[in-house]
């Protein structure tokens, strides 16, 4: 088990960036474009990490810790996130919360970077972010509760394990609901569509995208690979859910689970080719829309 | 015992000589705060034996007045609360005595250190009062103390206002614990908290504890007094006022807890209700804040509202009988309550630097301190972290702790606490996502970016006196987020005494509270070890290249201004228009019309929705009645005198028929 759950480490450090390659040869397929290569972004970092570094004079030290800190939180969240059915490196009751707050935290040091430049548009991806990760985080901590309700277990781990087919059957009508709440979710932390529009970064459009305008060399690298890890980890949580291979055998349930991931990445591809980015006012709604499904699957768990 | 009533009469010593020697601001200085901290430090030896599992020291004196001793002691309860406020007010006088003297135009800082002294003294015997004529007395003197301190500025009328509002909500407050403590206390004379057998009537005394104790803490609705009190007074005083004083009424409630015998469950929902409605209110009128000092404060409301939360699930677990979800609830609450005395302390007296050293609170004439200020700066950051609850800092301890109870509450699937754990998740996760909104744009437009106005140009980083404390504090909030399974190991005692459960059931909660911070910590340490290596990595790949600096990328505009950066309140605008319907921000605008506009401007002000909607009308309503009778009132004595005789005639007459 041990070993799986390291392997398992790995696979995510080493295949996040494969999840972005993939939305973006979906979407190039859809538009009847060849696309760039699956491993572009794989490219890109490598590409920005032999690079230079351009800072703007009004930026601190806040600036340059906000990669690093930022970087350096998804990467112990990956510690946290079980796939394929198999347990964490870091298991532990309620873990679920240092999960959500960890992402909270590189969240954080990056609206701080994008503030510290001084730059409007900067600023003002940072409190569209702000905003719509604040009514996020109770649809993803309460949909998470559910999985925890109807299996009984506090910790992100035994929780994912315990979703076999045969949690599906008994509860399919509450698992619907979660799997939208948490997909919602997914899109809206990692920068998708119909929330923002991670193609752009012009001002009227954009959320993530821009707060990390003034990055560049190493620091653009640090934090590409972290939204990438992010899409990871996030996609591992729904696809534990919506996924419930649950064999028995490492391989198999692990196969399965990057099965999934994939399908994962082209589902967001063509939801980013046949939806438009919602308007930024019409944006809470849907988020709150996943809160409320959040409840009413924990709801409907509880009968 | 001895040793503690000691440090109390080293405080009042001080602060009277403090107060005596007001011709010489030096000499009033020095023992006003060499008062506060050797009575600080004689106070943390005293209480350090009892907070490390020794047992409760108590003394008890007769006292010629009625219903009254002069019973105090000292339990792990005590001792718990005592520590944050001893702490808190030997670092918050070291910086208060710079702070204090800075300003050449200010009146004698005598004055001052007399009530500040009589404060931290007041709140020490609140905290180990027995007896309820003792411990009103003590509460009266810690009221009107603060109310004298938040009065300093009292030229301002916004202070007077501040003043007066405080002084009303701080007595209507006091006078249901009257009656708490009447009704609490039938039949027991003199009215010892020992004496008082409290099972008849509990619901009762504990609506009333929750009124009384409530409006000193500030739960919402209670809490209309808090945001004006608090930017009002000195910043030092802030933070012992939100950082310490306010926990007093969370000591009240919980100790009355303790007194009750097994809670209602409908406690517990109460509890949670309040705790949903302040955390989420208080953290949706701070982030509608323009003032520095104005947005901390609605924080003590949202931090206050977390602890009810805590105390909810608490008091739920004591009435199921589920001890895990007992023990983790309290824990979570008061371990809370050190946080935030430490955190909001920290973020006080940070703001009083900036505002000492820009002349203003105004957070859209800030920006850019981070440079000229970075000791004050980077202490800040690590409050904001802290207060956001995000991990490694100690925020986060605790906020889990309470994740952790409702966790359980949750998967026991027990109908009385269902439906509050849900609540409670959801409004912690939609109070952090709101606090880190609200602390990226606290510091975000103080520090970060550039100056908006010449308030921050000209600002310079103060002396070490007042830089040191908020170090201290910086630290504490570093140490206990990484040295979190000590400090949950050590809540032991003190939550034997408020789960009132038996000790080894206690411990092995605690112990498997402890066994997941453990892991919490490896999580931590884990985060800066690999910061750094990433750090280590950028610097070596950065060593032999060409880093270059440029401006700001401006998107080709040519003459960017600072003025045209985010402020606050278009930083949180986004969030404030879709709370509209709470917070019922006014905006008077006017539009710049024409092809070459001369004026436009935009006001936006967030009125207190308690405060215009609820007690404007009901303050109002009595005014006007009572204004009906002032006919009575003209200033002629001798009808005066005629009033007292008649009502001695019909005095008389009801005695003697």
């Amino acid at each position: 088990m041990a070993i799986a759950s390291v392997v398992h480490v790995l696979l995510a450090l080493v295949c996040a960036p494969l999840m972005p390659g993939i939305v973006i040869r979906t979407k190039a397929l859809v538009a009847g474009r060849i696309g760039p290569p699956l491993l572009q972004p794989y490219f890109d970092v490598l590409k920005l990490l032999r690079k230079s570094a351009v800072y703007s004079r009004t930026t601190s030290g806040v600036f340059r810790a906000g990669p690093v800190v930022g970087l350096a939180a998804l990467l112990i969240a990956t510690l946290l996130v079980p796939f394929g059915g198999s347990a964490a490196v870091l298991a532990f009751p309620a873990d679920v919360v240092l999960f959500a707050y960890l992402l909270g935290l590189a969240r954080f040091v990056t609206v701080l970077a994008a503030l510290d430049t001084g730059s409007s548009f900067e600023g003002m991806g940072a409190s569209r972010e702000v905003t719509f990760s604040a009514l996020a985080e109770p649809a993803l901590l309460l949909g998470l509760a559910a999985i925890a309700c109807h299996t009984s277990s506090l910790s992100l781990s035994p929780m994912y394990a315990g979703l076999g087919p045969a949690a599906w059957t008994q509860a399919a009508a509450a698992f619907a609901p979660l799997a939208g709440a948490l997909l919602v979710v997914f899109l809206a932390e990692n920068a998708r569509m119909p929330v923002d529009d991670p193609t752009t970064h012009l001002e009227l459009t954009m959320i993530h995208e821009v707060m990390v305008l003034d990055h560049s060399g190493p620091d653009l690298a640090f934090i590409e690979y972290g939204s990438a890890l992010q899409l990871w980890l996030l996609g591992a949580l729904v696809v534990g859910l919506v996924v419930p291979v649950r064999t028995g055998s490492v391989w198999i349930d692990g196969a399965a689970a990057m099965a999934g991931m994939v399908a994962l990445a082209i589902v967001t591809g063509l939801i980013e080719s046949s939806m438009a980015r919602l308007r930024l006012l019409r944006v809470p709604q849907l988020l709150i829309g996943a809160s409320v499904l959040s409840t009413v699957a924990l709801v409907l768990m509880l009968r | 015992m001895r040793l503690l009533l000691l440090a109390v009469g080293v405080q009042l010593l001080g602060g009277v000589g403090a107060g005596i020697s007001r011709r010489s601001r030096q000499w009033s200085t020095t023992l006003g705060v060499g008062g506060a901290v050797l009575g600080a430090l004689l106070g943390l030896v005293a209480t350090a034996g009892v907070l490390l599992g020794a047992p409760p020291q108590a003394l008890w004196l007769r006292w010629d007045v009625p219903f009254a001793a002069f019973a105090v002691e000292v339990d792990a309860l005590s001792a718990f609360f005592l520590l944050p406020v001893l702490g808190l007010s030997a670092l918050t006088a070291v910086y208060g005595g710079e702070y204090l003297l800075a300003d050449e135009e200010r009146r004698s800082p005598g004055a001052s250190w007399f009530f500040f002294n009589l404060l931290i003294a007041s709140i020490v015997l609140v905290l180990v009062a027995r007896n309820a004529v003792l411990f009103l007395v003590a509460w009266e003197v810690m009221a009107l103390a603060s109310f004298f301190l938040v009065t300093a500025d009292d030229e301002d009328a916004a202070v007077r206002e501040a003043g007066w509002t405080y002084l009303v909500a701080t007595h209507l407050g006091t006078a249901c614990l009257l009656v708490m403590f009447v009704v609490l206390g039938r039949g027991a004379d003199p009215l010892d908290f020992d004496r008082f057998s409290g099972a008849s009537n509990a619901g009762l005394v504990f609506l009333l504890a929750v009124v009384g104790f409530g409006t000193k803490a500030g739960f919402v609705p209670f809490h209309v007094w808090l945001p004006e009190a608090h930017p009002a007074a000195p910043s030092h005083v802030s933070a012992v006022m939100s950082g310490v004083m306010i926990k007093t009424g969370i000591y009240g409630l919980v100790r009355v807890l303790t007194m009750l015998g097994p809670p209602a469950p409908w406690w517990g929902w109460t509890l949670c209700g309040i705790g949903m409605v302040s955390g989420v209110g208080g953290v949706l009128f701070a982030l509608a804040q323009h003032d520095l000092k104005r947005l901390l404060a609605y924080h003590s409301v949202e931090n206050i509202g977390i602890i009810a939360l805590g105390l909810g699930l608490g008091v739920l677990g004591r009435s199921i009988g589920a001890p895990a979800l007992a023990v983790l609830g309290f824990g979570g609450a008061l371990l809370h309550v050190v946080n935030h005395a430490i955190f909001k302390g920290l973020l006080f007296l940070g703001a009083g630097a900036v505002a000492q050293a820009t002349g203003t609170r105004d957070l859209d004439h800030l920006g850019g301190l981070l440079g000229r200020m970075p000791g004050t700066g980077l202490a800040f950051l690590v409050g904001a972290i802290a207060i956001s609850g995000l991990p490694p800092l100690n925020g986060f301890v605790s906020e889990l702790l309470i994740y952790l109870g409702a966790y359980h509450a949750l998967v026991a699937r027990s109908a009385t606490t269902t439906l509050p754990a849900l609540g409670v998740i959801g409004a912690l996760a939609l109070i952090g996502g709101l606090a880190a909104a609200c602390f990226t744009k606290a510091f975000g437009v103080v520090f970060l970016g550039t100056a908006r106005s010449s308030h921050a140009t000209h600002a310079s980083e103060p002396g070490p006196a007042m830089r040191w404390p908020m170090y201290g504090l910086a630290a504490a909030c570093v140490l206990i987020g990484l040295l979190a399974p000590l400090v949950v190991r050590s809540l032991a005692p003190v939550l034997v005494v408020v789960t009132q459960l038996p000790s080894d059931v206690v411990r092995a909660d605690v112990a498997s509270a402890t066994a997941v911070f453990a892991r919490v910590t490896i999580a931590a340490i884990g985060l800066l070890a690999i910061a750094a290596a990433l750090a280590a990595v950028r610097r070596t790949l950065l060593t032999s290249r060409d880093v270059r600096e440029a401006g700001t990328w401006d998107c080709g505009y040519a003459a960017p201004t600072a003025r045209m950066q985010y402020t606050a309140s278009s930083f949180a605008q986004p969030l404030t228009r879709l709370f509209d319907g709470v917070l019922h921000t006014e905006r008077r605008l006017v539009a710049p019309h024409g092809f070459f506009p001369r004026e436009a401007a935009l006001v936006t002000e967030t009125l207190d929705v308690a405060r215009e909607r609820l007690y404007a009308p009901v303050f109002g309503g009595i005014g006007r009645v009572l204004g009906s009778l002032r006919w009575l009132q003209h200033g002629r004595v001798h009808l005066y005198v005629l009033y007292v005789a008649a009502t001695l005639l019909v005095l008389l007459l009801w005695k003697l028929g």
